[in-house]
């Protein structure tokens, strides 16, 4: 498509993606016609390239390098889907081989546009240019190259070739972008999305019946046409022909839609085929092509060549709805998307495989949906599948009707599945294809069993909706990944990890470190007025997953050890050995469904937020090294201590205020054994292990931050009645804060918890998740006991030597620690509620993990 | 923490003792041998608080020093002076520190009684050299190795060592004894020797890891033990145990996300730990070589060029691997940052000749994440990796090495559960590390090698590593796996 030149306005015409290369000699104007037509980023000049590598623009012994540098920056463009313009002679072949290369590399179509200026006038402006003194024979030589490489441009790979011969010409010129092909991203639907049809005309236009569209049709009665009332259309998914009964009579159909605006199509491997059969190449007549030969035999030739037109211009794939929608015959990478390749076109046709072939001889096709990461959801067929699944935003809508299975529609953006079985089996597949269930279809999801690396390791920036970027750091990553990889339960179960909660500002009390006051006074000042107190249970943070029956667990999940449910603690870690989990799980469940919650939700699983006690369960080894040590360590040295001071003061000596000291941190000694005791009691089996749910975070298809705590709790209430030998309730009060009578209460309701030993309470905004001016405000502030803070701080932490001193503690870490894991939470549960691939929840509770390891004073 | 020291006045006729006891002085004089008066009551500060001298009693007879530490609990943890706020999560306000007594009471005793340590006094010179009747009390001496090892260190140096596990918690009888013993002794030693021996046992006995000893602290030990250490019958112990105390106090995010568990540090930072029974080196040609020369054995044999060290360690095979030209390419994946950090050190990677360098590739990766940098390898090797994977993330394991990665040849070693009855020293249902969440039998070895094999389309063959007894099999057991088809694909 050499341009032939004409006066006046000369329009390029430009793919909006794509290597633009300039050729021409030097002097021959590309610079100045690179700056009027692009912005100054879009363009790399070789020129440039060379000064910055060798501080001489005309430095040729720096050539190699500067290319290097060139190519480099225009790789990163490209990758990101940027055009880009290389300003150089590029009058060898070889240089724009090494072009066309790259433009191939990233499936982005090479234009060339060339700079034929007469010789004269390049060496006119050479001569005005100091820095250009190079022989006459350099400019002649290059005007030879360019000439000769001039007609075969387009040979060489070029997908667009603009000459411009003169002066005039290139300075009338006007550079247009345009749209490419695929990009249909104005057109946003709605859309009705069909598999592989196959020739099963009688499917389909029952198919097209059932969405709602009305058919229309010729005199011979035959359907031309079908429009839908709602201006719905139809993108058809490619192979529409080969093996079935009536391929002329749906391409009759698929041609009529299309060129009436009712229906998009995408070619699929068999238009492709028989596309080159009826050109009269030579094809192997196999896989039902020989019935498509058959019956278009039978057509007038008028027909056969519309077809041949129409199969000719189909465009690989589309990318729609402002690029939230790819449809692709095979499926398409990411980086495919929205690009021009020949290798793009394979990918769409054939999809990928892994040079492998299984039992019946059939290619093995390469998993790309598993890894897929796109934004994009990607619909596709080419593949049979008994049941359409979701699997990282992809779908296969491929059921195989012309082997007996059924003809699938994907409704968008619904997402609902339409389908009609087939009225028969029209054709033997290689590989045995079973039967359609009689059911209407559901897209189950399936999430793949591994993960990838890349989700979750590095410098990363996960974009909650609550708060925005929430930045992990790639140290933190790495120790996240060690302890995921070893310890934590299976990612599929792992929707969640709870957030990290700061305690209440320091009090300033003379005897206490927290006090229900600075709780009350912060949501107060944050405008919440009415807050829940929950009982602070002395057992540890508990996940617990639990669906239904086994079958809601494996289609949900993929029902890893083939469980119902899985419960796991602040670090994803399981909490009892595998057999005790299961009874664990199965009684919960039994707990839920006797409650009524499953059929309320409307869900066939439930993920929990709980404690599990006794906290001996989990730390029994933390108990006894450190805690009952300690107190071993303190009840074996004080005594002796004691006694003989008291003889040292009974021989005269004064030794009054050591001895008092010691009585006192004896005392102390003895009241932090009677803390930690708290937290043990014997377990066997599950006997005696108590769990107390707090908080319902999600179910199939919603999350319930937006529920009133009160409503949390009484659910929780229901289990309790279902179970109560296993669940355990959750106190609580609700206080005002802006009511001096409610707070004091609130006061005496903590200072009763703790007086027992109680380990404290929550206060959390009554109304769950509240927004703040910079984010949510904390979900929660915990208030701890006096006693119970002995565990934390040590025996003697309430010597007002030691307390004054513990005041000064730093809460801004630990409040935006909690602030940023809070969001990531609600961002795992809600992408986990929107059905979103696993890789995108894993990514939020992995950075809940790796924030989890930034050093912040652990007793907060 | 706390402590006394006793003398008593001897018997009035000792076969063995020349003097009588007339001619003792009074025991009070033991105020002039640890230079501190016994009728008054004197403090010190010392780096980690205030010591106390006082003297309960002082009579004739029996005069008995104590003295008192009384460690600031805040101040150990918030920090003092240049190691302020360096390792804040390490210290644990709830910390057996101030009343155990461990370096920090050896540390007061070298500043309050450093003459008497050395022997001297110019008041009772004779005395001070004298060997005397002497007891002891250390009520809480936190003690790993129980009261036989308290027992083991004192008794040679010519103490009566009475020690007496105390208990975790007397109402939680299941838990047993507290690692703190009550230790008495008495013996007729010098003074000096007396002290000295405290200020280094202590420590020793107390192995604690994390407590930081200055270097200049170290040499004052080991001149503290002049005189008495070089004939001790477990001298390498007692050495080995407080230079060990030199490593330092490093500790990783990962110890920070055990603390978010509760759960020991060293419970998830274990991953250098690969201490393992049957890994003793004083067997004729240890397992670990044996393992090492079996897995090199099926990497030549499956002519690998491009070969992975997957759950490398701390690289215990890398040198193995680089002294074959052979491998090409080497790439050495642990999913432990620590780990690799020390098996760069080992293998001074920041030295390491560049053609050498070139070969390898150390990075971290996990072995249930998929990792596209793993892929194109040659073999693949797991030497005692899978044992520490839970079974339930085995499958993910499969699919990364065997389905994602997909060399052409996976080496896997693992023990041999059936094995464990041939060493001693291992509890029976014992496993071989703490951290092994299983072992299999041959037969269960046999199986997962097959069902694997199958599915990811490899070929397995089984080879026994170690000496085979007739009846339990090798200590290690072998699998390598070959992809079918993979011999058209020969290294390129």
């Amino acid at each position: 498509m050499i341009d032939v030149p004409t006066t006046d306005r000369r329009e390029i015409a430009i793919p909006e993606l794509s290597l633009v290369v300039l050729v021409g000699t030097t002097g021959s104007g590309k610079s100045t016609f690179a700056r009027t037509h692009f912005a100054p980023t879009e363009v790399l000049s070789s020129d440039r390239c060379r000064g910055l590598v060798s501080d001489d623009e005309n430095d040729q012994a720096a050539s190699a390098d500067s290319f290097d540098v060139l190519r480099y920056i225009a790789a990163k463009r490209l990758a990101a889907g940027r055009l880009t313009v290389v300003d150089a002679t590029n009058v060898q072949r070889e240089a724009r081989r090494d072009l066309i290369a790259l433009a191939r590399e990233h499936d982005v179509l090479p234009v060339a546009v060339v700079l034929d200026l007469p010789e004269r006038v390049c060496a006119a402006r050479n001569a005005d240019r100091p820095d250009r003194r190079f022989g006459a024979h350099v400019l002649r030589r290059q005007h030879g190259q360019l000439r000769r490489g001039l007609r075969g441009l387009a040979r060489e790979g070029f997908r667009g070739v603009h000459v411009l011969r003169s002066e005039d010409e290139a300075s009338a010129a006007v550079v247009t972008r345009t749209r490419l092909y695929n990009d249909l991203r104005h057109e946003t639907g709605p859309f009705d999305v069909v598999g592989d049809v196959h020739g099963c005309l009688e499917e389909l236009e029952e198919l097209l019946t059932r969405l709602g569209y009305r058919l229309g049709r010729d005199a011979d009665g035959r359907p031309v046409g079908a429009s839908h009332p709602d201006r719905r259309r139809v993108v058809l998914l490619g192979d529409l022909v080969d093996r079935g009964p009536h391929t002329p009579g749906v391409l009759r159909l698929v041609m009529g839609m299309v060129a009436a605006g009712d229906a998009l199509c995408v070619p699929g491997n068999h238009e492709n085929k028989l596309l080159r059969a009826l050109r009269g190449r030579k094809v192997q007549v196999t896989h039902g092509l020989a019935e498509s030969l058959e019956q278009l035999a039978a057509e007038p030739a008028g027909f056969v060549a519309e077809v041949e037109r129409f199969l000719d211009g189909l465009v690989s794939h589309y990318v729609l709805d402002g690029g939230r929608l790819v449809v692709a015959h095979a499926g398409l990478l990411e980086r495919y998307q929205g690009r021009a390749s020949g290798r793009v076109r394979d990918f769409c046709l054939y999809g990928q495989t892994t040079g492998e072939s299984d039992e019946y001889g059939l290619p093995v096709r390469y998993p790309w949906a598993e890894e897929y990461r796109g934004s994009a959801t990607v619909l596709y067929g080419h593949t049979p599948v008994v049941e359409p699944e979701w699997v990282n935003n992809t779908l296969c809508l491929d059921t195989g009707c012309v082997f007996g299975g059924r003809l699938t529609a994907l409704r968008y953006p619904e997402r609902e599945l339409v389908a009609v079985p087939a009225r028969q089996v029209h054709a033997d597949p290689v590989r045995p294809f079973p039967a359609a269930a009689g059911a209407e279809p559901r897209a189950a999801r399936r999430d793949p069993e591994v993960l990838d690396l890349t989700d979750v390791t590095g410098d990363r920036v996960v974009h909650t909706r609550h708060l925005g970027r929430v930045t992990v750091r790639a140290a933190n990553a790495a120790a996240a990944l060690e302890v995921m990889s070893r310890f934590a339960v299976d990612p599929r179960w792992l929707l969640y990890l709870p957030p990290t909660m700061s305690p209440v500002a320091t009090s300033t009390r003379t005897e206490l470190l927290e006090h229900p006051d600075e709780a009350f006074d912060t949501y107060r000042a944050d405008g919440v007025g009415a807050v829940v107190c929950e009982e602070k249970h002395m057992g540890s943070r508990a996940v617990a997953l639990v669906c239904r029956d086994l079958a809601a667990a494996r289609a949900r999940f993929g029902a890893p050890d083939d469980a119902i449910g899985a419960v796991w603690t602040r670090t994803g870690r399981g909490f009892l050995p595998g057999g005790l989990t299961a009874d664990l799980v199965a009684r919960l469940r039994d707990a839920i469904e006797d409650a009524g919650v499953f059929a309320e939700l409307d869900t066939s699983w439930v993920l929990l937020d709980t404690e599990l006690l006794p906290w001996s369960v989990k730390a029994e080894d933390l108990l006894r090294h450190q805690y009952a040590a300690v107190g071993a360590a303190a009840r074996a040295a004080l005594p002796p201590a004691v006694a003989a001071l008291e003889r040292a003061a009974g021989n005269g000596f004064d030794v009054t205020d050591l001895l008092t000291r010691s009585r006192d941190r004896v005392v102390n000694a003895e009241a932090f054994t009677a803390a930690y005791r708290r937290y043990c009691w014997p377990t066997q089996g599950l006997d005696g292990v108590r769990i107390a749910p707090f908080q319902v975070l999600a179910a199939e298809g919603r999350t319930f931050h937006d529920r009133p705590h009160p409503w949390h709790l009484d659910l929780a209430d229901r289990l309790v009645t279902a179970a109560p030998d296993l669940v355990t309730p959750t106190r609580r009060l609700a206080v005002d804060t802006t009511d001096p009578g409610s707070t004091a209460e609130g006061t005496a309701w903590w200072e009763a918890l703790t007086a027992g030993g109680g380990e404290g309470m929550v206060v959390k905004p009554a109304a769950n998740l509240v927004p703040g001016q910079r984010g949510p405000v904390q979900p929660g502030l915990k208030v701890r006991g006096r006693e119970y803070l002995r565990i934390i701080y040590g025996p003697d932490y309430t010597e007002p030597v030691n307390l004054d001193r513990l005041r000064s503690r730093g809460l801004g870490r630990k409040r935006a620690l909690a602030a940023r894991e809070y969001a990531l939470g609600l961002e795992a549960l809600e992408r986990a509620a929107r059905g979103e691939p696993l890789w995108r929840v894993h990514e939020c509770v992995f950075a809940v993990l790796a924030l989890e390891s930034e050093p912040v004073d652990p007793r907060l | 923490m706390f402590v006394t020291v006793t003398l008593r006045r001897p018997p009035a006729t000792r076969p063995d003792h020349p003097a009588t006891s007339q001619d003792r002085p009074p025991t009070t004089d033991l105020g002039f041998l640890l230079h501190k008066h016994p009728h008054r009551v004197q403090a010190f500060e010392v780096a980690t608080g205030t010591a106390h001298v006082f003297f309960p009693e002082a009579t004739e007879d029996r005069c008995t020093a104590a003295l008192l530490l009384e460690v600031d609990p805040v101040g150990l943890v918030r920090g003092r002076g240049e190691h302020r706020d360096q390792h804040v999560s390490l210290w644990h306000y709830v910390n057996d520190r101030p009343y155990a007594a461990s370096s920090m009471l050896a540390t007061a005793i070298g500043r309050v009684f450093r003459t008497a340590m050395r022997g001297r006094c110019s008041a009772r010179p004779e005395l001070a050299a004298d060997r005397l009747p002497l007891e002891l009390h250390v009520p809480a001496l936190p003690c790993r190795g129980g009261p036989e090892l308290a027992h083991r260190l004192f008794a040679p140096l010519g103490w009566q060592v009475t020690a007496t596990a105390v208990p975790l918690d007397e109402t939680v009888p299941a838990w047993g004894d507290s690692r703190y013993v009550d230790l008495r002794l008495s013996g007729e030693l010098r003074l000096a020797d007396a002290l000295n021996h405290l200020y280094v046992l202590l420590p020793v006995l107390d192995d604690a890891k994390h407590y930081w000893v200055s270097p200049e602290e170290v040499d004052k030990l080991v001149r503290a033990g002049t005189g008495w250490l070089a004939a001790h019958p477990d001298k390498q112990l007692i050495t080995r145990r407080y230079l060990a105390h030199r490593s330092g106090l490093t500790r990783s995010a990962l110890a920070r996300l055990a603390e978010v568990d509760d759960a020991d540090p060293d419970a998830l930072d274990d991953a250098v730990d690969t201490a393992e029974i049957g890994d003793e080196p004083d067997r004729p040609v240890p397992l670990a070589r044996q393992r090492q020369g079996a897995v090199l054995a099926a990497l030549r044999a499956a002519g690998a060029r491009r070969v992975g060290d997957l759950g490398c360690g701390q690289g215990d095979l890398v040198p193995a691997l680089l002294a074959e030209p052979s491998f090409t390419e080497i790439v050495v994946v642990d999913v432990s940052v620590r780990a690799l950090e020390i098996a760069g050190r080992r293998l001074r990677l920041d030295r390491m000749p560049e053609r050498r360098r070139q070969r390898l590739r150390v990075f971290q990766s996990s072995l249930t994440y998929r990792d596209d940098r793993l892929t194109g390898l040659d073999a693949a090797v797991l030497m005692e990796v899978v044992e520490h994977v839970d079974p339930s993330r085995l499958a993910a394991l499969e699919t990364t090495v065997f389905g994602a990665a997909a060399p052409g040849t996976v080496i896997v070693t693992t023990p041999n559960v059936e094995y464990n009855v041939r060493f001693d020293g291992l509890a029976e249902g014992a496993l071989r590390h703490r951290d092994h969440r299983f072992e299999w039998t041959r037969a269960e070895f046999g199986d997962w090698a097959h069902r694997v094999a199958d599915r990811f389309g490899y070929r397995v063959r089984l080879l026994p590593v170690g000496p085979v007894d007739p009846e339990v099999g090798p200590p290690t057991q072998l699998a390598v796996f070959s992809r079918t088809g993979s011999d058209e694909e020969a290294p390129r």
